[in-house]
């Protein structure tokens, strides 16, 4: 990083940092902003999914006639007439787009069921009651095959998982087996974790029209470049007539990152029918076509000297995809960089079963894996007698533990000191059990965040009008972070504009390519693409006024030029090699640390959470509002993976028996305390602006801090996730 | 959802009439679980006889202290009676406990009455169900059953009576009554509900074209004094693992009149007589609270998902009665 751009990242800014008011909140709030399934078109038909009932299985038969029979059925497709679809890419590293293969199925050219609930038929009819209910009338005939679903039963075989450039599978450091049995403090404990789904509030849904071989897609998708691409293939149709709409996505979380079913089916439906097709998933759908987190089972080891001085750790994993495809999730990555540890041993496998393959659900691998090893070094502080805070304390590393790279940022020593200050919690009586409020049981729990920092290259395009007006182009995702917020922010600090005069193009593929919202990526990105379009614009602005003063606007005129326009271009080969040669020396993280206080039942064992704190590292803040909001989302979603929710996939058929938000338990008003976040705003200098992603970090740690409190509150020691009454029930 | 036709008679005697002859109609009131369950197939009405519209929705007071509850009472409406929040405080709190402010707007007292059990093997017509088809075999026995019985089930069904409201009817000794072209019946609450047997699809005493009109309270002086207690597994908008009904008089120290029903944990809502038996004129105390929901809980058959209730129903019955006796509010 040059000087001048560290400047940049600590110069006086007018909007960066400031809380505004997200440019698309009078539209949501107005219902004039218009999502995938709000799109209008004559003639306009609509789609339903048939789910197999089997987990595996052939098709001998499909009935259809009564389906067809139902008033208002334009047609019924199956594998004996659905047109084709090419297969689904591999994934290869030389084409990123290739990522968002979600399984290894060609739907509706096969007669295999990899699942139950696969789509095995789709129902086109003139209303989506009509559809609906017919695609209940389709009577698929099946040879059921043996398959494997247990995964509990399964663990025991599992198999190494594979790790990737960007992220190694395993790690050793001395022996820490043999340190263990030397060490003085031990703690080795078993977690596991249960299946999860993102639950965002739009279910998945897609218009498509076709026009002959140009292709319009309306879609909530975290990924529109990717997407579009990964439908050119498969449909065997050129790139540049696939055009994918999305201004407005209700939410993600992972679970729109992937091309899943249902957007295939209403491509394929719409190509069949030679109409515009929706398709609106139900709730259940999402369920049974969108993947969600894996369950895992955890081991976490740890050895300490009497001081409180890690001498190992053990963190071994396993968790679950599907045979037809899905993510292995790095759950022991937060571990290589959490403790210092002369002695680390870092393990993660997989299991493959007859299921919906997984997918990415915000900090996958941190969320998860947090819980153990937060959990566990809770539970060493116990055996210690020392305050968890302490205890981290002294092994906050200097280093990245596995292997001594440098850090970028590193403030969570700060980040302790804030927290536990403005928590109060040196007031706490460190005893188990000895804090009570009436009926409640009080404790206070504490744990670390934490979650690596990625960013990929991005193609702007910034456009100066004579008027003074300034547009952003960019295919940026925005499924409700602010992202064209904050893009907006930047420009009109770059330029030294009015936020008024900025206005951001966004969530369209004919826009210049993005990256996808996944990872945290998308803001620091996008604002490196941002920054050198707006210092590429100023320099042509500098060119065409001849060092002579002036605005923006009398410049153009003086030049008599109606506009200027910077376009910057994303070179991913060069990128990709710069990460890589960065990521030998370095290493990026946002991070962070939860405080928070539950309050138990004494006779019921049923759990409060009533006051939480989070303190963030996360870089340098564009945004007050929009970034403290999807802190505590992160906060809240954490808390219902702690305290709730949990899919139940029946391990004697796969299915799963509670796909509703009736069933789902995720945490309702009532549930969430109020949540004080605090962040340190302090740049990374290796980041454009020094910024930081935020989107994921703050589940991370979440339920380690629940549990953790929990066992402050009752003496109980919760290593099941979800921490229900039954689990902390008195005698 | 199926097609249906559609009928909103303006008078109770029409709609006794219209579903006399039609085996195939259902009433409708607030549609809060018919229309969900139509949704997914699991009811197929082939007509739907709304009954909103019939002047069903008012409480009158009753000689000697009772109320008379029509069946469309909405039970927002009812909670908020400040009769009911008077004279029957377990009753306004059991209904505020259930769904939310929006579906109990919607919902009637009749509808509630008829609630069918959020089993997720019922609600997944994949799944075997006996409820839902009879012989097919029920899932949730060796499948998922934290939410199930304990109490009153069979080797055919142990789903759960969802509702909150008849666990304190069934305290209060409700009575339903209802009216069909063959006249008006009067059924005990304790009548109403059926324990599955092997019958599991037979949920109540009322016949297919029997219309509920009304629910009579009758006074009950003890439940001046009185509480519903419901743990969950999220602090709102969730059903019962347990939920407890109770309604408690000590005079010295000793139990002089006691009502309590218990919900979450039986196939129907469960008026626990046997614990009842046992405490009045015994000690208020609360080992005594922990041996009569331990008696009550004798015939329980539990699973490995739901053994935790029993420990949980001892916990949940011993603490609402000891802060019924000690005056002490839920918060």
């Amino acid at each position: 990083m040059t000087t001048t751009e560290t400047e940049r990242a600590t110069a006086p800014a007018t909007y960066v940092g400031k809380p505004v008011d997200r440019v698309d909140g009078r539209a949501k709030v107005t219902g004039e902003a218009r999502f995938a399934a709000e799109h209008h078109y004559p003639d306009l038909a609509h789609a339903a999914l048939v789910h197999a009932a089997v987990a595996r299985a052939r098709i001998t038969a499909i009935d259809t006639a009564a389906a067809r029979a139902v008033p208002g059925v334009i047609d019924v497709l199956t594998h004996e007439n659905a047109p084709a679809m090419k297969p689904p890419p591999k994934f290869s590293p030389l084409d990123l787009s290739t990522f968002v293969s979600a399984t290894s199925v060609n739907y509706l050219a096969t007669d295999e069921v990899h699942w139950n609930g696969q789509p095995v038929a789709v129902v086109v009819a003139e209303t989506p009651e009509a559809a609906r209910h017919a695609a209940t009338l389709v009577r698929p005939v099946y040879q059921e095959l043996p398959a494997v679903l247990d995964f509990a039963a399964e663990e025991p075989n599992a198999v190494p998982q594979k790790g990737n450039l960007l992220q190694e599978s395993e790690a050793d450091k001395g022996d820490a087996e043999a340190a263990l049995k030397t060490a003085p403090v031990t703690v080795d404990l078993r977690f596991t974790t249960p299946p999860y789904h993102h639950n965002a509030l739009e279910p998945h849904a897609t218009t498509a029209v076709w026009d002959g071989d140009r292709l319009t897609v309306h879609e909530g998708t975290q990924n529109i470049a990717w997407l579009r691409k990964h439908l050119a293939t498969r449909f065997g149709v050129p790139e540049r007539g696939v055009r994918v709409l999305a201004p407005y996505v209700g939410g993600g979380f992972g679970g729109k990152a992937m091309v899943w079913a249902g957007t295939l089916l209403a491509v394929l439906a719409a190509r069949a029918v030679g109409r515009p097709v929706r398709l609106a998933l139900s709730r259940a759908a999402v369920y049974h076509t969108v993947g969600g987190r894996t369950p895992s089972t955890q081991r976490v080891a740890l050895g300490a000297d009497a001081d409180g001085r890690l001498t190992a750790i053990v963190h071994t994993s396993v968790s679950r995809t599907g045979r037809i495809g899905g993510m292995p999730e790095p759950v022991t990555a937060a571990t290589r960089h959490l403790y210092a540890a002369p002695n680390i041993h870092l393990r993660q496998h997989v299991v493959e079963l007859d299921l919906l393959a997984n997918t990415a659900m915000r900090a996958p691998g941190e969320a998860i894996g947090t819980f153990a090893i937060e959990s566990a070094m809770d539970e060493l502080a116990w055996e210690l007698g020392l305050d968890p805070v302490e205890l981290r304390l002294r092994n906050e590393p200097e280093r990245n533990p596995v292997d001594g790279k440098r850090f970028s940022r590193r403030l969570l020593r700060e980040a302790y000191a804030l927290g536990a200050e403005r928590f109060g919690w040196r007031d706490r009586d460190p005893r188990a059990g000895a804090t009570r409020d009436g009926r409640w049981l009080v404790g206070m729990g504490v744990a670390t965040a934490y979650h690596p920092t990625l960013m990929l290259p991005a193609n702007v395009s910034v456009r100066l009008g004579a008027d003074g007006r300034v547009v952003v182009r960019c295919g940026l995702q925005e499924m409700g972070m602010g992202a064209a917020t904050v893009q907006a922010q930047i420009a009109a600090d770059e330029l030294g504009v009015p936020l008024e005069s900025v206005r951001v193009e966004y969530g369209d593929s004919s826009l210049p390519d993005a990256p996808g919202a996944g990872g945290s990526v998308q803001t620091a990105s996008i604002a490196g693409g941002v920054v050198a379009a707006c210092d590429k614009l100023k320099r042509m602005v500098r060119r065409l006024g001849r060092g002579a003063p002036g605005t923006y606007a009398e410049i153009l005129a003086r030049a008599g030029r109606d506009h200027v326009t910077a376009e910057v271009k994303a070179n991913m080969p060069v990128f990709m090699i710069r990460t890589l040669l960065e990521r030998r020396r370095l290493v990026k993280a946002a991070c962070g640390v939860h405080f928070c206080e539950v309050r138990v039942d004494r006779d019921t064992g049923e759990i409060r959470v009533s006051r939480w704190l989070g303190v963030f590292d996360v870089g340098r803040i564009v945004n007050a509002k929009t970034a403290a909001s999807q802190l505590r989302g992160g906060i809240v979603m954490g808390l219902g993976m702690a305290l709730s929710e949990e899919t139940l996939v029946d391990p004697r058929t796969g299915r799963i028996m509670n796909p509703s938000l009736a069933d789902y338990h995720v945490p309702v008003h009532a549930d969430v305390p109020h949540i004080d976040v605090h962040y340190l705003d302090e740049p990374d200098p290796t980041m454009p602006l020094g910024l930081v992603g935020i989107g994921e970090v703050s589940i991370a740690g979440v339920a380690a801090a629940v549990a953790n409190a929990v066992r402050h509150a009752t003496g109980v020691r919760v290593l099941d996730l979800p921490i229900t009454l039954d689990k902390v029930l008195p005698g | 959802m199926k097609p249906f036709a559609y009928l909103k008679p303006a008078d109770v005697d029409e709609a006794v009439l219209a579903v006399a002859a039609d085996p195939g109609a259902r009433f409708l009131g607030g549609g809060t679980n018919l229309v969900d369950l139509m949704r997914e197939g699991i009811e197929r009405p082939a007509t739907v006889v709304d009954l909103t519209a019939l002047p069903l929705d008012e409480v009158h007071d009753l000689p000697g202290g009772g109320l008379r509850v029509g069946a469309l009472v909405r039970n927002s409406a009812l909670a908020a009676d400040r009769r009911v929040a008077a004279r029957y405080p377990m009753l306004a709190q059991a209904i505020l406990a259930g769904a939310s402010a929006q579906l109990r707007n919607m919902a009637t007292v009749g509808g509630n009455l008829l609630q069918r059990t959020r089993c997720p093997y019922f609600y997944d017509r994949e799944s075997a169900c006996n409820k839902r088809e009879p012989g097919a075999g029920c899932d949730a026995i060796g499948g998922f059953n934290r939410s199930h019985a304990v109490l009153g089930g069979s080797g055919s069904c142990i789903a759960t009576h969802p509702s909150d409201m008849c666990v304190a009817l069934a305290a209060l000794d409700a009575v339903v009554e209802v009216r069909s072209v063959r006249g008006v019946r009067r059924i005990p609450i304790a009548e109403f509900h059926l324990p599955p047997g092997d019958t599991p699809h037979v949920e109540t005493a009322l016949a297919a074209d029997e219309l509920i009109t009304a629910v009579e309270l009758p006074p009950v002086p003890v439940a001046v004094r009185s509480r519903y207690r419901k743990v969950r597994d999220r602090a709102s908008y969730a059903f019962a693992l347990v939920s407890v009904a109770a309604a408690l008089e000590v005079r010295d120290g000793v139990v002089t009149d006691v009502r309590l029903a218990l919900g979450g944990v039986a196939t129907t809502p469960w008026r626990a007589r046997e614990a009842e038996r046992l405490l009045l004129g015994g000690p208020a105390n609360e080992e005594a609270y922990r041996r009569a929901a331990e008696a009550e809980l004798a015939p329980a058959a539990v699973r490995p998902g739901n053994a935790f209730k029993t420990g949980l129903v001892r916990a949940t019955v011993a603490a609402t009665l000891r802060d019924l006796d000690l005056g002490e509010e839920i918060g």
